[in-house]
């Protein structure tokens, strides 16, 4: 036995062979490093940019809304009023719709075909580029809800949200593009945390009576849930950042307005209009924005991973 | 007795009736504009598409009404996204190799994960921000400010957490015998990995990877204000550390244009980027279901 083990232990690999492997493993390991220095890198380049109007303009930058390249003054808070409102209303419109869609895909209303080729659909209009979902706002979203948003107007002109008479285009029309571009992941992300509810829970509630929406509402929605809320969130990530649509929509006026048929602003569209131009403090001043942009979007994301994770599915 | 048969207007039934016909409204609302909207893209892009528009330059807006080709757009695109894969793919799947191969879990992985979530997170202008300070504005690349190199790199940043998830979750999908049979018989760890765990995750990773790529291919907001735009040929290799144009890039300056033949333009270009994204998104599909039904367990 001892002599087994003598004889075990100096049968070593070659040189060159074990070298190989360790090369190996240390380029994959500092390969795997790159997320972190990119992601830190990120995060310090544009925090060291911003810090010149950082340091001029401290936390006054966020609740001013004068952007005068002229007069050198900057304040971003038509931009982050702009990126919440069109982000958080967009959101609203589609946890309803994209939720009660990943209800209509998980049931059977239909037969499994149908839903299945339904769910892949809506899967690959997630991947239409965002600069074309633009142009189809511009030339054919726009001319279709000019009536309606002149309707709104004169109905519901007393609501501040709508107290402007309509322009070509406005936040209202950038929230309706949020609305299309977020839906496939809404509802994705809904119909597989829907799928993930195991069938038991579904049989015992219908076995002692439970309709099938009594069923859905007090069992499978709730088990479902954080499943959902992290979808959600991803979404409201995805929305924050959006830049292409809503730019080409939005009408980029750095003009504050309650009114949502007025043209606005989001931070990113701020960046994507101005960036190229831009020199001197505005630049810093820019930096300023993205660093608020990307704040917001971090913790929207490590608040849904930590939601994931806190709750996710335990049966 | 009355009670065994199904009754319309007992109040659970008309409740049941109504949400499903809410869901039903929902599904048709989420459905309908999608489907517009491919259907209008595909017969107005489709309609402008004409052989000259592979071969010529676009002709810089104006009045004169012949638009001219995508040409330097379309060879653009190709370039700068196979830049970003040149870029992102070693880095991606070498990353994702450690944390499904070498890692055991520890604090350094979760880590990794946890910044390849987050990375997956930012938005893609942040993204050409970074590239613009770290190398347009430093011209730290030969002294050459906007290019189709930088593009590419903004690019690769988005597309790395796409592969790394991808070869993280492809590799751990692959059964643990087959590693430990291969440790077994005396191969090496990087044996094992190139020899029989990447070969049997292929299939997975690589169609995790052409998605990522097909969507690193519409993306805008991280060209803008890196690789900027192009009206010209591309001609050589020096092209690379200039401006170079995309059909992302043309759909946004041409779609703002006040003149109707940019604007179709815009169409064309977004008809050849929305046909080809879709037919890699169906085609890697049917590619997936198919080796999930041949898959050996």
């Amino acid at each position: 036995m001892e002599e087994k083990l003598t004889l075990f232990k100096n049968r070593k690999r070659f040189g060159i062979e074990k070298n190989i492997d360790i090369i190996f493993k240390n380029t994959a390991l500092v390969l795997s490093s790159f997320v972190a220095i990119i992601l830190l890198g990120i995060i310090l380049v544009v925090f060291f940019q911003s810090f010149e109007s950082f340091s001029r303009y401290g936390l006054k930058f966020l609740v001013t809304s004068e952007w005068n390249p002229v007069k050198d003054e900057y304040g971003a808070f038509t931009a982050i009023y702009g990126t919440l409102v069109t982000s958080f209303l967009s959101l609203l419109i589609t946890i309803p719709l994209g939720v009660g869609t990943a209800i209509f895909i998980t049931e059977d209303f239909v037969p499994k075909v149908f839903r299945e080729i339904i769910g892949s659909f809506v899967e690959l209009l997630a991947a239409i580029p965002s600069v074309v979902l633009g142009l189809w706002a511009i030339f054919v979203m726009e001319p279709f809800f000019r009536a309606f948003f002149v309707f709104l107007h004169n109905f519901f002109g007393w609501i501040p949200l709508f107290s402007t008479e309509p322009t070509g285009r406005n936040s209202l029309l950038a929230i309706l593009v949020l609305v299309v571009m977020l839906l496939p992941i809404v509802t994705s992300i809904a119909r597989d945390s829907l799928n993930q509810v195991p069938k038991k829970l579904r049989n015992a509630a219908y076995g002692i009576g439970a309709s099938r929406w009594k069923t859905i509402f007090s069992v499978i929605l709730p088990a479902a849930l954080s499943g959902i809320m992290a979808g959600v969130l991803l979404a409201l990530g995805r929305a924050m950042g959006e830049t292409m649509a809503v730019t080409m929509i939005i009408g980029n006026s750095n003009a504050f307005s309650w009114s949502l048929l007025s043209p606005g602003y989001t931070i990113s569209s701020m960046l994507a209009n101005q960036f190229g131009e831009a020199d001197g403090s505005q630049v810093s001043s820019l930096f300023y924005a993205a660093f608020v942009l990307m704040i917001l979007s971090l913790v929207v994301n490590i608040f849904a991973q930590w939601l994931v994770k806190k709750f996710s599915l335990k049966y | 007795m009355n009670s065994l048969y199904y009754q319309k207007r007992l109040s659970r039934n008309i409740g049941d009736k109504f949400f499903t016909s809410l869901s039903v409204i929902c599904a048709l609302i989420a459905i309908l504009p999608l489907i517009f909207l491919v259907t209008y893209i595909l017969y107005k892009g489709g309609s402008q598409i004409t052989p000259e528009l592979f071969t010529l330059e676009p002709n810089p807006p104006g009045d004169d009404l012949d638009a001219g080709g995508i040409n330097p757009a379309l060879i653009g695109t190709l370039i700068i996204t196979t830049i970003a894969s040149i870029i992102a793919i070693p880095v991606g799947v070498g990353g994702g190799i450690y944390l499904a191969e070498y890692s055991k879990g520890g604090a350094f992985s979760r880590f990794i994960r946890f910044g390849v979530n987050v990375l997956a997170g930012v938005p893609s202008i942040i993204a050409g921000v970074f590239i613009y300070a770290l190398i347009v504005s430093t011209k730290i690349l030969f002294g050459s400010m906007y290019s189709g190199l930088a593009g590419g790199m903004a690019l690769s940043i988005l597309m790395l957490p796409t592969v790394i998830k991808t070869t993280d979750e492809g590799l751990k999908l692959v059964p643990n015998e087959l590693r430990y049979a291969s440790l077994g018989v005396g191969a090496s760890m990087y044996t094992t990995i190139l020899k029989v765990t990447l070969p049997s995750a292929f299939r997975s990773i690589a169609t995790g990877v052409v998605l990522g790529i097909a969507r690193a291919a519409g993306e805008t907001a991280p060209l803008i204000f890196t690789a900027l735009f192009s009206y010209y040929y591309i001609t050589g290799f020096g092209d690379l550390f200039y401006e170079m144009g995309s059909l992302a890039v043309l759909i946004y300056n041409f779609a703002l244009e006040p003149y109707d033949a940019q604007n179709k333009l815009a169409w064309a270009a977004s008809f050849i980027l929305v046909l080809s994204i879709l037919s890699v998104n169906i085609f890697s599909r049917i590619l997936a279901a198919f080796t999930e039904k041949t898959k050996r367990v």
